[in-house]
């Protein structure tokens, strides 16, 4: 809880990781897991410094889909963290959502997209959206970091409320450029 | 390698794990786990997955947090459980006390036309378990040990634990649980006290 008040006071669009993490908070979200991601490195830093919100790293993306499940079963809203990279891991098993109807809140960060470096991180990239929608999952884009609160609330709502698998996707151009590749080059 | 020569009928060992079952919280893998959980006797705390291959433990890691104050029992098989394998990991960083894995291992791809497993071919699930950070595994091969393991369920603080638990390979009559999972998801919520919107 103090992490939030540190950050109240300095916040500005750059900190839109804190932004998440207050609306997530808002929703009583009790459960995270993730897949490392530099871009979702700060919110995994926040949740795992916050008592009340049970944190989980994943060996697989697919884990936090059905750690997703049970917690709902056992009464807690879950939010799953990745990078685009991992979508794919996730289809089957978002076989489960689907046909109990869970709640699936899933943010993922996109590679493959703005001013990647990295050929082999295209074409998950560009099949992450669809790889979502053919099983049902709505998918929401977060391009502006002003409107994280926003697009974060609107995609819980859908999810907690509404019964959906909800992804948004965080825009690569709000992550920033990976510094290296300039080095390199 | 050969497979592991299990003794244990699956229908009796699950009936005696959940024997006087109590608070017990129970998710059942794809495939025969279903059925045995089924075959023991219908009941709100139990959840059967009729898919997600892999997923059972993390189903129940997932339940087991959220719940810390109920015991928690996974029973999935060897197939089912090795699909899922890094989930073995993922839990020994939580070390949840009140949940534990029953891996029913025949050795046997059991639904699939029983081919034989990863299982069968020689890895050992509760070395495995260990290695990843469960502290607390058994090989049970017989109802003595069945037995303990049930006792020690209840032991909230005790986990997470992995059994694995040696039945015989041999087909058995299939006992079919309600699939509608939307039907099985509202009914273990109100089990819980959450209301049905």
């Amino acid at each position: 809880m103090d992490q939030i008040a540190a950050h109240q006071d300095s916040a500005t669009s750059r900190d839109w990781p804190v932004a998440i993490y207050r609306t997530l908070k808002s929703f009583g979200v009790a459960q995270v897991s993730y897949v490392p991601d530099a871009g979702h490195s700060k919110l995994i830093k926040l949740s795992h410094a916050d008592a009340d919100i049970k944190t989980t790293v994943l060996t697989t993306e697919e884990e936090g889909v059905a750690l997703s499940a049970g917690a709902w079963l056992g009464g807690d809203r879950a939010v799953l963290l990745m990078q685009s990279s991992g979508v794919g891991n996730c289809v089957n098993m978002l076989s489960l959502m689907a046909s109990c109807r869970f709640p699936l809140l899933t943010l993922v960060t996109m590679r493959g997209e703005w001013a990647e470096f990295n050929p082999w991180q295209i074409p998950m990239g560009r099949a992450t959206p669809q790889a979502f929608e053919i099983m049902g999952a709505t998918v929401l884009r977060l391009d502006d970091p002003d409107d994280a609160e926003e697009v974060i609330s609107a995609a819980a709502s859908l999810a907690y409320d509404g019964d959906q698998q909800v992804a948004v996707l965080i825009s690569q151009r709000m992550i920033g450029r990976k510094k290296w590749t300039r080095e390199t080059h | 390698m050969s497979a592991p020569t299990g003794t244990l009928d699956r229908r009796a060992a699950v009936k005696a794990l959940l024997a006087d079952r109590g608070d017990l919280l129970v998710i059942s893998g794809l495939g025969s786990s279903s059925y045995d959980l089924f075959d023991a006797g219908e009941h709100p705390g139990n959840f059967y997955l009729w898919g997600a291959m892999g997923g059972a433990a993390m189903v129940g890691l997932g339940l087991a947090l959220a719940q810390p104050k109920r015991p928690v029992l996974v029973i999935t098989g060897d197939g089912e459980q090795l699909m899922g394998i890094g989930s073995l990991l993922t839990i020994a960083t939580k070390q949840p006390g009140n949940l534990s894995i029953a891996v029913l291992d025949n050795g046997h791809f059991g639904e699939t036309g029983m081919q034989l497993s990863h299982s069968g071919l020689g890895a050992r699930l509760e070395v495995i378990a260990s290695g990843a950070g469960i502290g607390n595994v058994s090989d049970i091969a017989d109802m003595a040990g069945i037995e303990r393991f049930r006792a020690s369920l209840r032991d909230l603080g005790g986990g997470p634990r992995l059994a694995r638990i040696r039945i015989a390979a041999g087909e058995v009559e299939r006992a079919l649980p309600p699939r509608d999972g939307t039907y099985l998801k509202n009914r273990f919520r109100s089990h819980l006290g959450f209301a049905v919107r």
